[in-house]
């Protein structure tokens, strides 16, 4: 078999070629209205189709106590009518003219989005316009709607054992920030939600000068200006919406350890997380080595060093993984992940596991793995072009967790800059014990479990 | 009032945009069929290969050879193990999946175009020359009989394979991909070069390419990519003999939600009332907030995050099936909700609004359907696994709006079937179901 000569003299060629590669991808202009609303648009004009979002500046992290789940149910309600539109019109309205529409809540931000033929731009900013600042709720569109979220919940978290492991983790893992709150509600809190819970957070933060809104797709910049002032322009400011200050995590001093059982575990994992730095505006270098590094260490299994090391030669993993939230308002998490082969204990899994984290952190970093993955990450620019939607996301994202645009167009040169030094200043940086969970997830029987949650 | 004047403002804009696919089909100088969509202003080409068969060709004592094959694909070919490949592929910033389902096994590759050539040759390796050696199959064995093991536990997995073991009998489609921990515990070496041979045939390849390449370029690609492929493989399986009880059947699982999957007979792409049911069923159960189901069961009562009935055409089986999640306490209501949607559609078909409403979704949606070389390239997969002819693109919206009132009354009378429509419950419902 002679493949690999040819490929290795290709190498150098294309190493040369991918440097040069562009790092622009779409046209992206940025403007703000008057009354504060941020606009991003994003060209991509090979299909007459349009996405619109608008990020709102407010996730679950935001909630008063007590309230957990309302960013989350105040979501559902947006589309249960506005000053202009009745309950279920605006879907009804996106369908009839042949578009999708949606939202999502997460920690830090509210999004809702559609994605239509490019004519019907203007039609669908006046009714996102329309319920900026105009919602309008009752009684019996509301009520069922806590129906629908407590079935989410059911299907989505308390139907998954591996789910209710991460939200467990999760509230281990953040002492006193509210990221440590699932983003749909604690069971106890969203069952008790009322309509006017939802009208006094919506009233808190929706308003022009706390949203983004993103156009991605077939349309001119000008064109989107015009279309924004006409729709959003009227929609005043907020004057009392002021920057997030959130409580912030105390000194965390002790390395815990969860075990988690549960009778429908048929595959039993640990997953170990560390409170980690997140991407600062104008200071994004450190995020920028957590991301290579969760790459080196646990991105694609089998050339990634966990992979090779627990999979490969230690045998003991069925499956490895790092990752990283990178893009978040407050400090995220860096996480590991094990599943081990049968007849390997989670105990023995969490011993290999530290002593590959030791043996990185004691060897130096592969040059040639590093110099992979910056050139992965180029080629990602050019890939990413395919998708207007996923860089509208990318945008409404960094722009909802305290970064700017210059940020954004920044990121990807930090990203070839970050030198194996700085990844492994971040690693022995952010692999430290008493900020970590260790979290066990593995079968038990029932009347253990039962008797476990009744204590 | 804004009211009239959004839907002024539809009906006037009613007009779906339309997309322009140019596709174009070629013959490679080894004979294999593709579709090309060219499309020169990003420099990288998004590749498609699929194989008809999939995971039903295995034999009932062998299932789970042809997943375990393929999930073997990325783990070593030639002189490469699979660290060598992985090295190669992320050497030449490319990306390369392998997928089997019950109908086929697809590679999705996506290559810078500066890389053409050796993406080919990395590409040919892996179809042509396999290692399976016997390193990785034990530890990709391990990874299945996991993923096996999970599925065991999950009451979607639980409900969907009891629902297809009730619907398909001895047919292929009611077995599991994957296989079970005891035929996948079981296979051998030979059984996954076998599964290899049978399931990765020039005979039953279907290409298509969206992206930085010309048409020369590409039949020399996928002459390269192919050839080095036999020309035939193992008999396809034969149509399904469907059989539907009706009524519910539960299976006793400790969950806080139920989950329901429930199915009847379905109709045939080849149909010429195809399109009628489908707009049926769009306004029935698949228009995501629209639907009757939603409306009834999610909208009105809370009883759902997400209720859904979809068309399912297989190679060798058509179906009308669907699903939800519900509280144990609300199962019986949400099935009872589903029977009553379905007699009254079957009994008085839809409104002339749900109609126009429905039309106007499906063509205006279809089009922005085409709105990346990824999704583009995967679309023509579809169709040409399908039978459709590149034509359709262009002549499907006017099928939809063809469609009828009456069309649809009367499809709707004679393809609902109450009587047949067969539910699976996984969870401990409670009260009465039947």
């Amino acid at each position: 078999m002679n493949m690999l000569s040819p490929l290795r003299a290709v190498w150098p060629l294309s190493i040369a070629l991918a440097a040069a590669l562009p790092a622009a991808a779409q046209e992206v202009t940025t403007f703000t209205l008057e009354n504060g609303l941020d606009v991003v648009v994003i060209e991509d004009h090979r299909a007459p189709a349009v996405t619109q979002m608008v990020w709102y500046k407010v996730g679950s992290a935001d909630e008063p106590a007590g309230k957990n789940g309302i960013a989350h149910y105040l979501e559902h309600l947006m589309f249960k009518g506005t000053d202009l539109l009745e309950p279920g019109e605006f879907s009804r309205v996106v369908s009839a003219n042949g578009g999708n529409d949606n939202a999502f809540t997460s920690f830090d931000q509210t999004a809702y989005f559609q994605h239509v033929a490019a004519s019907r731009l203007d039609l669908m900013m006046q009714m996102e316009a329309s319920r900026m600042t105009g919602l309008k709720l009752t009684e019996d569109v509301v009520k069922p709607e806590l129906g629908v979220i407590i079935e989410e919940r059911n299907q989505r978290t308390d139907s998954d054992p591996g789910a209710l492991f991460g939200e467990q983790r999760r509230a281990a893992q953040f002492l006193h920030h509210p990221y440590g709150n699932p983003i749909i509600g604690w069971p106890a809190e969203m069952s008790a939600l009322t309509l006017q819970d939802a009208v006094s957070f919506y009233h808190d933060h929706y308003a022009p000068n706390n949203a983004i809104l993103v156009v991605a797709g077939d349309v001119a910049p000008d064109e989107v200006r015009r279309l924004a002032e006409k729709n959003y322009g009227p929609i005043p400011a907020n004057p009392d919406i002021a920057e997030r200050q959130r409580v912030q995590e105390p000194p965390q001093l002790a390395a815990r350890h969860l075990d988690f059982r549960d009778p429908r575990v048929a595959q039993p994992y640990l997953v170990r997380s560390y409170l980690a730095p997140e991407r600062d505006s104008g200071a994004q270098e450190e995020a920028a080595a957590l991301v290579l590094l969760s790459d080196l260490l646990g991105g694609e299994p089998n050339s990634s060093v966990l992979g090779r090391a627990l999979q490969f030669d230690r045998k003991v993993a069925i499956y490895s993984s790092a990752s990283y939230d990178a893009t978040s308002l407050d400090d995220s998490t860096f996480t590991l992940s094990v599943v081990p082969v049968p007849g390997v204990t989670l105990e023995e899994a969490e011993v290999a596991l530290d002593e590959v984290l030791q043996a990185f952190l004691d060897a130096p970093v592969d040059a040639g793995k590093l110099a992979t993955l910056k050139r992965q990450y180029r080629a990602s620019e050019i890939y990413k072009r395919d998708s207007a939607d996923a860089v509208a996301r990318q945008y409404g994202q960094a722009l909802t967790s305290g970064l700017t645009v210059e940020d954004v167009a920044a990121w990807p040169q930090i990203v070839q800059d970050v030198t194996a030094e700085d990844i492994k200043a971040a690693a022995a940086k952010v692999f430290d014990a008493r900020k970590s969970v260790t979290g066990y997830l593995r079968p038990a029987a029932p009347e253990e479990a039962a008797a476990e949650v009744s204590q | 009032m804004i009211r009239a004047a959004l839907t002024s403002a539809a009906i006037l804009l009613a007009v779906p945009a339309f997309a322009e696919v140019d596709v174009q089909t070629l013959e490679s100088p080894g004979g294999i069929h593709a579709w090309l969509v060219e499309e020169h202003s990003i420099p990288f080409v998004a590749l498609e290969i699929g194989f008809r068969g999939g995971t039903s060709l295995d034999a009932p004592e062998k299932q789970g050879a042809t997943n375990l094959m393929t999930a073997l694909l990325e783990e070593g070919a030639g002189d490469m193990d699979a660290q060598d490949f992985a090295k190669a592929r992320d050497d030449l910033a490319m990306s390369a999946s392998f997928r089997s389902w019950d109908d086929g096994v697809s590679v999705s590759a996506r290559f810078l175009t500066e890389t053409m050539e050796p993406a080919g040759d990395l590409l040919r390796t892996v179809l042509a020359d396999p290692a399976f050696d016997a390193e990785a199959v034990e530890r990709v064995r391990g990874q299945v009989l996991a993923s096996i093991r999970s599925d065991s536990e999950d009451p979607q997995a639980i409900a969907g394979q009891a629902l297809a073991e009730a619907i398909y009998g001895n047919h292929p489609y009611a077995r599991p991909g994957d296989g079970t921990e005891e035929t996948v515990s079981a296979l051998t070496r030979d059984d996954i070069v076998a599964a290899w041979k049978g399931a990765m045939a020039r005979d039953r390849v279907y290409v298509s390419a969206v992206g930085d390449i010309t048409p020369d370029q590409l039949t020399a690609l996928i002459d390269k990519v192919l050839g080095g492929l036999p020309e035939t493989g193992a008999p396809l399986p034969g149509p399904a003999d469907l059989s539907f009880a009706g009524g519910v059947q539960v299976i006793d699982y400790p969950t806080p939600q139920a989950v329901i999957r429930f199915a009847q007979p379905g109709i045939s792409r080849d149909d010429p009332d195809f399109f009628a049911a489908y707009v049926m069923n769009q306004v029935l159960g698949a228009g995501s907030f629209e639907s009757r189901l939603m409306d009834e069961i999610r909208e009105k009562r809370g009883l759902t995050y997400g209720v859904a009935a979809y068309l399912s055409a297989k190679d060798r089986s058509d179906l009308l099936a669907g699903g939800m999640a519900t509280a144990n306490a609300s199962v019986a209501e949400s099935i009872g909700l589903i029977r009553q949607e379905w007699q009254k559609m079957k009994d008085e078909g839809v409104t002339q609004d749900e109609l126009d409403r429905a039309k106007t979704y499906l063509t205006g949606a279809y089009p922005l359907r085409f709105d990346g070389n990824g999704r583009i390239a995967s679309i023509l997969m579809g169709m040409q696994m399908d039978g459709m002819d590149p034509d359709y693109i262009a002549t499907r919206n006017a099928k939809v709006e063809a469609v009828t009132l009456e069309d649809v009354r009367r499809v709707a009378g004679e393809l609902l079937d109450p009587a047949k429509l067969s539910f699976v419950v996984v969870g401990q419902p409670e009260g009465a179901l039947n």
